[in-house]
This record gives C-alpha cells, sequence and structure tokens, in this order.
C-alpha cells in the first residue's frame, strides 16, 4: 500500500494530465464498442431500455435476420455503388486540383486554394439546404440549365438511379478541399532539384508528372485513398439530410440503416448487430488497402 | 518556341483552375444570392443568380419565427466546451511527450485505437451511456462524448516530444509548478499546432448536428444547424427563409477560415502528412 502511495506522488501529475482525455474517451469509446457487441446478441428495444430485465438474449439472431432483410441488402448494394464510383471520383480530382494549384503560388493560385476547401467546412445541413434548392424540379439552377440546352427537366432527387447520383455529386463537392490540401502538403515536399535535374535530361511536363510526381504522391495517394473508402463506406450525413434514404430506399446506406434502425425504430440490438457487420467491412476493407501497397515498390 | 509553349500551358491551367472554382462556387453564390430575394421572386423562369428587389425580411424572419438567437447562444457554448477538450487533449499530450509512468505505453495505445472504431457502432451504446447517466437533453450529454480526440491528442504528443526537457527542468529548478510549467510554458511553445486544433475545433463545433439532434429533445437546447433542419421541416416551401439560415451558418465560418487559412495548411505540414 505504502508503495502505491510512494507511486502516486511521483507520478500525480502525468496521471492528473491524462486522467480527463482517459475517462473520457473510456466511457463514450472503450465502454460502448463492448456495449454494442453484447447487445448485439440480444432484441434490446424500448422496452428494454425502460427496464433492463426486459432484455433476453437473441443468440446469432440478428446476424442471421440482418442478411435476409432486403433493406439491409438494398443499403449494402447502394453503399457498394457509392464507393465505386465516389472513391475514384474524390482521389483523382482533389489530386487533379492539387496539381493545378501547385502550378503557381501567386495571389490567384492562394485565393483559389481557398474556394475549393470552402466546401469542405460548410455546415451539412446548409448544404443540404442550398442544394436541395438547386435540384429543385421546378425552380431549380440545373433543370434551368438544362433548359437552356434543350434537355428536358430531370427529377435530381426522386427518380432512384438519379438520386443516387446526385447524392455522389454533392458529396464530391463536399470532400475535394481536404483531400486537396493533403495532395498539396505533399507536392510541395518534392524537393525542385528532381525536376530540374529531368528538365536536363529532357523530359517533358507530362513525363515529369508521369516519373516524378505521381510516383513520389505515393503515401498521399495512399493516405487519400484510404480515408476516403472509409468515409463512403460510412457514407451517411448526405442522405440523411437530403433524401432520407428514399426515394423506396434507392440512396439508404449502411450506415444510416443503422441510424434509422437504431434512433428511428429503436431496435438497440439489431442496429448494433448491423453497425459490426460495417466495423467488420471497414476492417477488411483496410487490410486488403495495406497489402496491396505493401506490394508496391518503395521510392 | 519551348518557352511559348510553357506560357500556353500555364495559360491553360490557369483557366481550367478558374473554371473548376467558378463551379465550385455556384452554391455559395446562389446561397448568398437567394438569402435576398423576397419570397415572390423564387418562382421566377429564368431563376435569377441576384435578386431584382433585395430585401433584408428573410434574415429579420430567421429571429422572428424562428428562435435562432437561442441557436446561436447554444452553438456558442459547444464552441467554448470544445475549446475546454482543446486543453485537456494538449494536457494528454503534454504527459505523454514528457513524462515517464507506469502504464504510460498501454494508455496511449488504448487511445490510440478509438481512432479506428467507427462512429456508427459507438452511436447507439454511447446514447444508451448517456440515458443511464440522465443526461439526455442537457448540454452536458451533447458536449461530454465528444470533448476530447485521438487525433489531437496524438499531434499535440508529437510536436512536444521535440522540445527540449531541459528547458522543463530549467524551470523545475527554479520552483515553478507543474500546472504552471504547462499553461505558461508549454502552451506558448505549441503554439502552432494550437492554431491549427483550434480552428479546425471551432469548424467541428459549429457545424455538430447529429448528435444535438440526436440528444436535444427541446428547442431550448438546439443548435444553429439543428434549428436548421428543423426551419427546412417547417417551412419547407419558403426558400428564402432557409436560404438566409444556410448563409448565417456558412457566413461567419468561411470568414474565419479565411483569417486562419494558412495554419490549416501549415498543420498538415507538421502532422508529418506527405
Amino acid at each position: 500500500m505504502s508503495s502505491f502511495v510512494k507511486q502516486w506522488h511521483k507520478n500525480k501529475y502525468p496521471y492528473m494530465f491524462i486522467a480527463p482525455a482517459v475517462i473520457l474517451l473510456t466511457l463514450f469509446s472503450i465502454i460502448p464498442i463492448i456495449i454494442a457487441l453484447v447487445i448485439s446478441f440480444t432484441d434490446m428495444d424500448l422496452v428494454g431500455l425502460a427496464d433492463y430485465s426486459n432484455i433476453s438474449s437473441a443468440g446469432f439472431a440478428n446476424y442471421i435476420n440482418i442478411f435476409k432483410d432486403p433493406i439491409f441488402l438494398k443499403s449494402m448494394y447502394n453503399t457498394l455503388i457509392y464507393v465505386v464510383i465516389g472513391v475514384p471520383l474524390v482521389v483523382l480530382a482533389s489530386m487533379g486540383v492539387a496539381l493545378l494549384l501547385n502550378y503557381g503560388t501567386s495571389w490567384l493560385f492562394k485565393s483559389f486554394r481557398v474556394i475549393y476547401y470552402m466546401p469542405s467546412i460548410t455546415n451539412i445541413v446548409a448544404v443540404a439546404v442550398v442544394w436541395g434548392y438547386l435540384y429543385n424540379g421546378s425552380y431549380g439552377l440545373f433543370n434551368y440549365i438544362l433548359s437552356i440546352f434543350g434537355l428536358p427537366a430531370q427529377q435530381w432527387l426522386q427518380d432512384p438511379t438519379l438520386a443516387k447520383l446526385s447524392l455522389i455529386l454533392l458529396a464530391f463537392w463536399k470532400s475535394i478541399g481536404l483531400n486537396m490540401i493533403i495532395f498539396l502538403a505533399a507536392l510541395q515536399g518534392i524537393p525542385r532539384s528532381y525536376y530540374e535535374a529531368a528538365e536536363i535530361d529532357g523530359a517533358t511536363g507530362w513525363k515529369k508528372l508521369r516519373y516524378i510526381t505521381v510516383p513520389l504522391l505515393g503515401f498521399a495517394t495512399f493516405f487519400v485513398t484510404i480515408t476516403t473508402l472509409i468515409g463512403w463506406i460510412q457514407f451517411f450525413e448526405e442522405p440523411l439530410v437530403m433524401t432520407k434514404g428514399g426515394p423506396l430506399n434507392a440512396t439508404m446506406s449502411m450506415a444510416l440503416f443503422i441510424y434509422n434502425n437504431g434512433f428511428q425504430l429503436s431496435k438497440f440490438g439489431y442496429a448494433a448487430a448491423g453497425s459490426f457487420v460495417l466495423f467488420i467491412i471497414i476492417i477488411i476493407v483496410t487490410l486488403i488497402q495495406f497489402a496491396v501497397k505493401k506490394k508496391e515498390v518503395e521510392y | 518556341m519551348a518557352l511559348k509553349m510553357k506560357h500556353i500551358e500555364k495559360g491553360l491551367m490557369i483557366a481550367l483552375l478558374i473554371i473548376g472554382g467558378l463551379l465550385m462556387m455556384v452554391p455559395f453564390i446562389w446561397m448568398i444570392g437567394s438569402s435576398f430575394k423576397p419570397e415572390n421572386e423564387f418562382t421566377v423562369i429564368p431563376p435569377t443568380l441576384f435578386p431584382s428587389h433585395p430585401t433584408f425580411s428573410n434574415y429579420r424572419d430567421l429571429f422572428l419565427k424562428m428562435d435562432f438567437m437561442i441557436y446561436l447562444k447554444n452553438t456558442l457554448i459547444i464552441v467554448l466546451c470544445s475549446f475546454v477538450g482543446l486543453f485537456l487533449n494538449a494536457m494528454a499530450g503534454y504527459a505523454f511527450a514528457k513524462f515517464d509512468f507506469p502504464g504510460k505505453n498501454k494508455f496511449f495505445y488504448i487511445i490510440l485505437a478509438t481512432m479506428m472504431i467507427p462512429g456508427q457502432v459507438t452511436m447507439i451504446p454511447t446514447y444508451l451511456i448517456i440515458n443511464q447517466l440522465h443526461l439526455v437533453n442537457t448540454m452536458a450529454g451533447i458536449v461530454l462524448p465528444g470533448l476530447v480526440g485521438a487525433f489531437a491528442i496524438f499531434l499535440f504528443r508529437q510536436f512536444m516530444t521535440t522540445i527540449p526537457i531541459d528547458l522543463l527542468e530549467a524551470a523545475r529548478l527554479d520552483g515553478a509548478g507543474e500546472l504552471r510549467i504547462f499553461f505558461q510554458l508549454m502552451v506558448p511553445i505549441v503554439k502552432p499546432v494550437f492554431a491549427v486544433q483550434g480552428i479546425l475545433t471551432f469548424i467541428g463545433a459549429w457545424n455538430s448536428f447529429l448528435w444535438p439532434l440526436i440528444i436535444a429533445n427541446d428547442e431550448r437546447l438546439y443548435t444553429l444547424s439543428v434549428g436548421l433542419s428543423l426551419l427546412k421541416g417547417q417551412y419547407g416551401t419558403e426558400f428564402g427563409l432557409q436560404m438566409a439560415g444556410a448563409a448565417f451558418m456558412v457566413v461567419p465560418i468561411i470568414i474565419i477560415f479565411i483569417f486562419f487559412q494558412k495554419h490549416i495548411i501549415e498543420g498538415y505540414t507538421i502532422s508529418g502528412i506527405k
């Protein structure tokens, strides 16, 4: 006991300094994941929330039923579409924008850096309000632009296929900024001398891009790809505020499915099982990414 | 000839940059222009980018028809609390960087591990915990779960590790207390990290939407974004009011961002992502 007191006196300050962070993270991150795992094997719902004695074990029923749930399967399919279209689009576009922005250092380039970053700090509800109006079938700007070119008006958010693409466009607009900054920081770290040496050897602009810039952006590309991928697997806020998953669940993502089951339908156990399915998918995809990365040549 | 090619190339790049930038700007221009439109101008075909009879009435209605003053107050409270959280992150980062104590590595790995847990997994159990603590529909319930963050702790630790220990030892010899050393010595040194984390924290807190939406049951606790989504539901056809609400949320953050944007880009260099 006395040695404990001695230890405490010696290390009082570091423990005091980490205590708030450790306690809060344990309470709201570590314990929740244990609770989520436990309740995913129960039938916990609103009745269970009121009185814990009403909760009973459900075994693997939640995990079995969720894969029979047509809405969940649909949400998995939708999420796949979001990822397959969204991720390459965001990675390529943010790299392209970063290359353009790295072309010069004048005020023009600096101001456009701000402009491209602006959407990513914009509140999602405000985005929904403004884009909802842009997409409006009767008075929206997009349909007006189509009409100038003599094209028919579109139901941007009501047509099941088009609604998915409309949400991707919105999320694309919102996520270029942050990734572009990561590429830009990486580009600024490439020494000028590499390009000068290549120029002496007669390399043209395209060759410099192909053989110097892109390979040296390897780590940034990996980082952006993996975070973008994880982000799009958890695609959530855009369908929540724009379409609530509709029409006919055409924009329902896995994360929104979990949220709806948890907070709209109060099926806590079922939603927790869904969240673990999502978690496992994220882990698998991340591991695959790291495996692919390992095979690549290091520069 | 080669020089001429280079000029053409640069011109082309600038043109591409400007076109792309203007496309990115369309929603912002549309929002600001529309927020000054009287309601009857919204059904005009062709739609106008700028109002022909500009009016401030939409902004006035935000405070008359809705309780935007209360939402603003709540949002600012959350922003202030998140700055307290920023100091808690810095303190933890400081302990991990500059002290040796039993269990140090274990605690640090636990903190790093929390970065990998997706929000969807913790969302429901965190709600159950908040419910158990009787903090549903309170400001504490809104603020506490997001108060500290592993990434910020990690950044502070990385930056503080580079500071020579002699500096701290000298202060200790002079009889300065540990808290004083932290606040008067460390905090000024790690100002660059505070600048980046400060602005990111501000943006995050100002925009906080989902958790207040889940925890706040009555309007007295709504944040600006929850209020705006309420407005979107209640006044679905009053575009002017909606646009003014959106502009009221977005414009302040853009102004703050323009002032501090230099630090954000430096911040990514500090964090070593390159």
